[in-house]
């Protein structure tokens, strides 16, 4: 039992992760949060449900992960009066999260210290994730209260949300003395598409081709995380192969985005060297996906109840592993010993390990600032249970550490991808197609970026009713306006880089 | 310095030969003249806008600038401003909070310019609306929008498809059968 409370019961939920659903009053939330927290743990996602068909009113879901496992908190709301709580004293990241439950749903967290609209802007009306939703397109005036900075010298410097690079739109308003960043204040949600509301419209399988266009750069992780929880509601363990395989896709996605990443991060310091370089490496892993797996970027591999693939050539993807664990380490040496890249990175958008504990920082990110967590380590679900991953982490928290963590992760992934091929068997998928009545299930997958989740319910009749993906963006967005402060604003796009988090995959 | 030199003339040029351009992909007949062509053809200047995707078109946007298909190399280069561009290369689905500014910066590109919308996305929604299925975020295609000249298909679309989209739109017309 991960958690023991006075009048709160924990039911486990099945499935590959270790979790626990329990429902409670909502005066016990904050008791209850405050225990997880003082235990070492954190705030996962939090979202809202329509329950006036069922139970009545509405529901909110709180997800919190401790040593012991995941445990989902329910509270029923009023429908007359749906409030809650603010959690932001005890975990900051709820607070986007909170108000983006009120404006999808209408349920509001009661003396939240931010009012303002988060997902909203000024082109839609009402809460669309009420099942009595008509779409209501407005076109109002847009204007969003940034936090202003006074005092002798400052100006503001607005970006976006089109950016001047190939990159999601998302607003940044700094706030300057010189070149200095007093403040950063994000604004997002540029491109909301309605993704929960859209999987109420999908079939489950439908909905596993959607889950893995929520964030493109991701598509693997949350097809696993959304067919994990659809595991979990019929209590169906997929076979071997197709975990083994899961696996292998997942790796390969973290490859190809540290890959990336690792160019740009040259790039970003004026060395292009390490764009080309790491681009064909990229590139090279990109097409051996074309040809073994036929998706460059692995979508729609996935499906509930298994995969959509067979593996045929696995010899071109041993000799990918030589390739580029020969190149890959060529390449480190040469960006440690480059000076005048050394001297751009460290101290450069600095998160310290305690400041990263108190603001939920979570995925690579976290590791990079000391918190040391993985679950791919701390719920090692099958196959990981049998490949003992080592966990890169760092205590410096600057884009120094997080270049460093990836090349830990990348060199580790490649081990692990050849692991996996050492073990592949042949088997079969039994897609699942149907879930049981009233079900609610729960997937958490390690993405690249940091742990995705994803959680289903269904009606009575076994439809999906409501699917709430939750991207570590959420987390690591806020810490990003830590970040930067007190650096100079030509080091932001570094330092926004070495966290490259996901705009679609917060805005939903 | 010298393992970064001996890396680069290890690798050599891994360019590749350019596509050549696709009328199938062409929405609305060539608009601009020979001698316009003709000189875009010698340096274009592209401004990118992601309208709402899923960042996995935006992935082989990236991709056309890696040494393989170096677009640099056809002197084609992304810029920071509309307002220096000649063409606009659109993804996602158009997000209603997207179409604002998807507009002005249609409006900040000096003419004469052109659109290229990538990905199934830029056609229709793709699958954020797929089946004329009605979404209160989102507004459709980038057609619904600007004016479209070529579309390039696919999800995403490879960077040779993206490279074969932005060659069509300033390739002189083949044949033109309305
Ligand atoms: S076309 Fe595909 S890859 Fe491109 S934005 Fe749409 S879903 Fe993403």
């Amino acid at each position: 039992m991960p958690l023991t409370y006075p009048n709160l019961t924990l039911i486990p939920i099945p499935g590959a992760i270790p979790a626990w659903k329990g429902l409670i009053e909502p005066e016990q939330l904050l008791p209850v949060c405050l225990k997880v927290a003082e235990g070492g743990g954190r705030l996962v996602a939090l979202w809202g449900s329509d329950e006036r068909q069922n139970a009545g009113g509405f529901a909110l879901q709180v997800a919190l992960v401790t040593e012991a496992g995941l445990i989902c908190l329910c509270v029923a709301l009023e429908e007359a009066q749906p409030v809650y709580p603010n959690l932001s004293l005890i975990f900051p990241a709820a607070l986007r999260m909170q108000r983006a439950a009120q404006d999808l749903l209408g349920i509001v967290a009661t003396d939240s210290p931010d009012k303002r609209k988060w997902l909203r802007h000024g082109a839609w009306h009402g809460f669309p994730l009420r099942k009595d939703y008509a779409v209501a397109p407005i076109d109002e005036a847009d204007a969003y209260p940034f936090v202003r900075v006074e005092g002798n010298g400052v100006h503001e410097i607005p970006v976006g949300p089109v950016h001047a690079g190939t990159i999601e739109p998302g607003h940044f308003r700094f706030s300057i003395v010189g070149e200095r960043v007093l403040r950063l204040e994000e604004r997002l949600g540029y491109t909301h598409k309605g993704i929960e509301k859209r999987f109420e419209q999908l079939s489950l399988q439908q909905g596993a081709k959607l889950a893995g266009r929520i964030a493109g750069d991701s598509s693997v992780a949350y097809a696993w995380a959304y067919a994990m929880a659809a595991e979990s509601i019929a209590q169906l363990t997929p076979s071997a192969h197709s975990l083994w395989l899961r696996a292998l896709l997942l790796e390969r996605e973290r490859i190809a985005n540290h890959l990336g990443d690792l160019g740009y991060l040259g790039n970003d310091v004026a060395f292009t060297f390490g764009f080309s370089q790491f681009w064909i490496l990229k590139e090279q892993l990109l097409r051996n996906n074309a040809a073994v797996f036929g998706h460059r970027y692995l979508m729609d591999l996935i499906i509930p109840g298994g995969v959509a693939v067979e593996l045929s050539k696995s010899s071109i993807l041993y000799d990918e592993c030589t390739l580029l664990e020969k190149q890959v380490k060529l390449l480190r040496g040469i960006y440690e010993e480059h000076a005048g890249m050394q001297d751009r990175f460290i101290g450069a958008g600095l998160v310290a390990p305690k400041l990263a504990a108190q603001l939920g920082l979570c995925g690579m990110a976290g590791r990079a600032s000391a918190q040391a967590w993985d679950a791919r380590v701390q719920f090692a679900c099958a196959p990981y249970d049998q490949l003992d991953v080592q966990m890169a982490t760092h205590r410096n928290g600057d884009v120094a550490a997080r270049v460093i963590v990836r090349f830990d992760e990348l060199f580790e992934s490649l081990r692990l991808q050849r692991e996996i091929l050492n073990h592949l068997t042949t088997g079969s998928t039994v897609p699942l197609l149907k879930l049981p009545g009233n079900g609610f299930g729960i997937g958490m997958v390690e993405g690249w970026r940091g742990e995705i989740l994803v959680a289903i319910h269904t009606d009575r009749e076994g439809n999906v009713a409501r699917v709430h993906p939750h991207d570590p963006s959420w987390q690591n967005w806020p810490v990003l306006e830590h970040a930067v402060l007190d650096n100079i604003v030509p080091d932001f796009p570094l330092i926004n880089k070495s966290f490259n988090l996901s705009y679609t995959g917060q805005d939903l | 310095m010298y393992p970064i030199i001996k890396q680069i003339i290890r690798t050599g040029i891994v360019t590749e030969a350019a596509p050549l351009a696709d009328e199938a992909m062409r929405l609305q007949p060539q608009r601009l003249q020979e001698e316009i062509l003709r000189l875009l053809g010698s340096a274009l200047c592209i401004r990118h806008v992601d309208a709402g995707s899923c960042n996995g078109c935006e992935l082989e946007i990236h991709s056309v600038n890696n040494a393989h298909y170096n677009i640099e190399g056809l002197g084609i280069k992304f810029v920071a401003s509309p307002r220096h561009a000649d063409m606009l290369l659109v993804t996602g689905p158009v997000s209603r909070h997207m179409a604002t500014a998807l507009r002005r910066t249609y409006d900040a590109t000096p003419e004469p310019k052109l659109v290229v919308a990538i990905g199934d996305c830029s056609r229709d929604g793709g699958i954020f609306c797929a089946g004329g299925a009605e979404n209160y975020a989102i507004l459709g295609g980038v057609a619904e929008v600007i004016p479209v000249d070529v579309l390039v298909t696919g999800c995403p679309p490879t960077p040779t498809a993206i490279l074969q989209g932005i060659l069509t739109a300033i390739s002189r017309q083949a044949s033109f059968s309305p």
